[in-house]
């Protein structure tokens, strides 16, 4: 039953390719001395901003230099277990938490980021998001129109598409269990080429059909010349008179959690920061740039996620196809943006080990929902945070050991959200047929009818660690926006006290996104980048 | 450089204090009694991170937290330690902040005084019944400090994680594992 996994070395792998043909790629781990590297341009990550920076920087005939702390997994690499990939391509392994772990945060580490095991799910930056940024934090320049062409760009370069494929049946519940209560849906394009829907974005596509950095621009800049240096850990900037004269990393082990003895210096003209809303501004943390507004780290956002489960009568089998096809932003787009928080709902893919540890309650309750998995569908409501006062979002700070924690208190205002997204979930869900259903809680009670999970849902007891919460997407802590008061980064990308350091990853945002956040990255990326390219250019 | 501090334990006695949990003393004490009474052992290569006392009290709770999960009869036992290895190399897989954080919640699980304080489990864990065991779970799940639901929260994700990562555990939950990949 269990079935072996095949291989098959017959399935090109273009990564390993490049590698034969003499990419320039350095494994730190194996480093037997320290070194020294320059460049034109030295790239802190090479996630959505980072691989996207890269290829735009590479393309304009500037010598790269990119600087990941994950290792080079490929196509060849990627044996869709979860007990292998959490720990090879996630950060912490897959078990990231909140300082008080309430919770739990899914953030790739491995070269191309999150675009490696993040699903595919690709949304334009919503206008209102857009419009709220302009009118609350005067970002000009970056209106749904101004947008377009980048967009358009990033959406031509990844593939970005409709999704031909019907919904898995995961996927389907939602879409029927909303569109019985009158709720709209909408389906999900996704960056793919010849994807072969199995289902296993999560654990690194191993067919190359995601269009991810690691199969598009990293190679491309890798073509160009580019150097990447891989489990290396940005440690600090070195600045002085307002300029950053080079970056200091540690090498980290085979595992990648420990540092070693060697240092890796990287000397350049203009340093990025790619490194993903965690390690951005805990890279500028550590480094004590400047920051006399006390700006960087601050309001970071989570979308934090409810999750509720449900038994259908039909199978579901939920870990294969295409893990996200369908959504719904009604709870979105008929709530006042800056009013009680609103929420998208979409489904995840379910793979033993996620969902083995998401559900709540132990022994023979546990184990029966587990056997239950082909039956299993899972239902996630991503609040939107970041747009009303009493939601100021999460605190980046340092541990003793200069790694980065994320304080992210969850207060009334996201729980009467969260109960509200619980209470939609299970309705949705019994409206497609759900047997039973059960909101993530502690107290790991389920419900056979919509009428006692709505009284059950009104009374449940809504606190950290006690409501399963979740996120996939971290977002700000180094605003973009005109005020240095305000914002870490100029309209431009480029820091606001340091001339040569530019922010291009999804700390930029002001709020989150109130989408998946990656193809908004891809386009902010490409814009920041193509610009500083421009006035880059050797000439 | 990156080794200099080690700010959880005094995070953990203070936040242990404030929840009126037996005290920062105990804990304090524990841990000098447990570095000082760490035996040397002979060193079992399957296992990176745990030593022998933190082992028991997983190889105690996971017959528990996975009660109708694990395989019966002879295979049992082989699942068991599948699991424990699992833990092990689940821990070894984390920074090392959150490896001290583990540590020091096995510490604390690990020696008598805290294990019968703070846990509620006044027998050695090999001795422990599962009945008790899964009332100090339970009480820790439904806590109302923070700290015990966290902790309780990390012992359920690392089994979990351990048993259902493992292909032994799908045929019982009608997981095919990964598909086969032919090309052409």
């Amino acid at each position: 039953m269990a079935t072996a996994i095949l291989r098959q070395s017959t399935l090109p792998d273009p990564f390993r390719d490049g590698l034969g043909q003499g990419w320039s790629v350095i494994d730190a781990s194996t480093l037997a001395a320290d070194l020294t590297l320059e460049a034109d341009v030295a790239i802190v990550g090479t996630g959505a901003g980072g691989g996207t920076a890269a290829e735009i920087m590479a393309d304009a005939g500037l010598k790269v230099v990119m600087i990941e702390e994950g290792p080079l997994m490929t196509s060849s690499d990627f044996s869709m277990r979860e007990a292998e990939a959490y720990p090879q391509l996630y950060q912490e392994s897959a078990a990231r938490k909140t300082r008080d772990k309430a919770i739990n945060i899914l953030q790739g580490r491995c070269v191309g980021g999150g675009t490696t095991v993040n699903w595919t799910s690709s949304f334009r930056t919503p206008p209102r998001t857009l419009d709220f940024w302009l009118s609350e934090y005067g970002l000009s320049g970056f209106s749904p129109v101004d947008l377009v062409p980048w967009f358009a760009r990033m959406e031509t370069r990844l593939n970005i598409a409709p999704w031909a494929v019907a919904p898995n049946e995961n996927n389907d519940v939602l879409r029927r269990g909303a569109q019985a209560l009158g709720i709209p849906v909408g389906a999900i394009r996704r960056n793919v080429k010849g994807c072969w829907n199995i289902g296993y974005c999560g654990t690194g596509c191993p067919t190359d059909a995601k269009q991810s950095m690691l199969v598009t621009t990293i190679p491309a800049a890798l073509q160009r010349g580019a150097t990447l240096l891989t489990r290396a850990r940005a440690w600090t900037f070195e600045h002085q008179g307002g300029r950053v004269t080079s970056l200091s990393c540690v090498g980290l082990d085979t595992r990648g959690t420990d540092p070693t003895a060697r240092r890796i210096s990287v000397r350049a003209k203009t340093f990025v920061s790619s490194a993903g809303a965690i390690g951005t501004p805990a890279l500028l943390l550590r480094s004590k740039a400047p920051d006399p507004h006390g700006v960087a780290g601050k309001r970071t956002f989570l979308h934090p996620s409810l999750a509720s489960a449900a038994l259908m009568p039909e199978r579901v089998d939920g870990f294969a196809g295409a893990p996200q096809t369908i959504y719904s932003d009604h709870f979105l787009d008929t709530l006042p943006l800056d009013g009680a928080v609103g929420y998208k709902l979409e489904a995840p893919p379910l793979h033993p080990l996620l969902v083995a540890t998401t559900l709540p309650s132990f022994g023979s309750e546990h184990a029966g929902w587990m056997r239950e998995l082909p039956h299993m569908q899972v239902v996630i409501a991503l609040l939107r945070d970041g747009f009303h006062p009493a939601s100021g979002g999460g605190t980046v700070g340092l541990r003793g050991d200069g790694t980065p924690v994320l304080d992210y208190p969850l207060n009334d205002y996201l729980w009467d959200g969260a109960r509200r997204a619980l209470l939609t979930m299970a309705e949705i869900q019994f409206a497609a047929g759900a047997k039973s259903v059960m909101p993530l809680h502690s107290t790991g009670v389920s419900y056979s009818t919509w009428r006692a999970a709505q009284a059950g849902i009104g009374a449940l007891q809504l606190a950290p660690l006690a409501a399963t919460v979740v996120s996939a997407h971290v977002m700000g802590g180094c605003p973009l926006g005109p005020d240095a008061k305000r914002a870490s980064a100029d309209p431009t990308g480029r820091h606001h006290q340091l001339e040569n350091l530019y922010v291009f990853d999804g700390s930029l945002f002001p709020t989150s996104i109130g989408a998946n956040p990656q193809l908004s990255i891809y386009a902010f990326a490409a814009k920041l980048a193509a610009g500083l390219a421009a006035r880059l250019r050797p000439s | 450089m990156t080794e200099t501090a080690a700010p959880s334990p005094r995070i953990t006695r203070r936040t242990l204090l404030k929840a009126g949990v037996a005290g920062g003393l105990t804990l304090l004490a524990a841990q000098w009694l447990y570095t000082r009474n760490s035996a040397p052992t002979v060193p079992d290569a399957r296992f990176v991170t745990l030593d022998p006392r933190a082992r028991a009290v997983v190889a105690a709770i996971v017959p528990v937290l996975l009660e109708g999960a694990l395989p019966a009869g002879d295979a049992a036992a082989a699942a068991g330690d599948d699991v424990v290895i699992g833990v092990d190399k689940a821990i070894a897989g984390l920074p090392a902040a959150a490896r001290k954080e583990v540590g020091q919640l096995f510490s604390l699980l690990a020696l008598a005084p805290s294990r019968c304080l703070v846990a509620g489990v006044w027998s050695p864990w090999q001795e422990a019944s599962p009945a008790a065991i899964a009332a100090f779970l339970a009480r820790w799940r439904d806590s109302r400090f923070t700290l015990l639901r966290s902790a309780y929260a990390a012992l359920h994700q690392l089994v979990m994680a351990a048993w259902y990562g493992n292909a032994r555990a799908w045929p019982a939950i009608g997981y095919p594992g990964p598909p086969s990949l032919t090309s052409g």
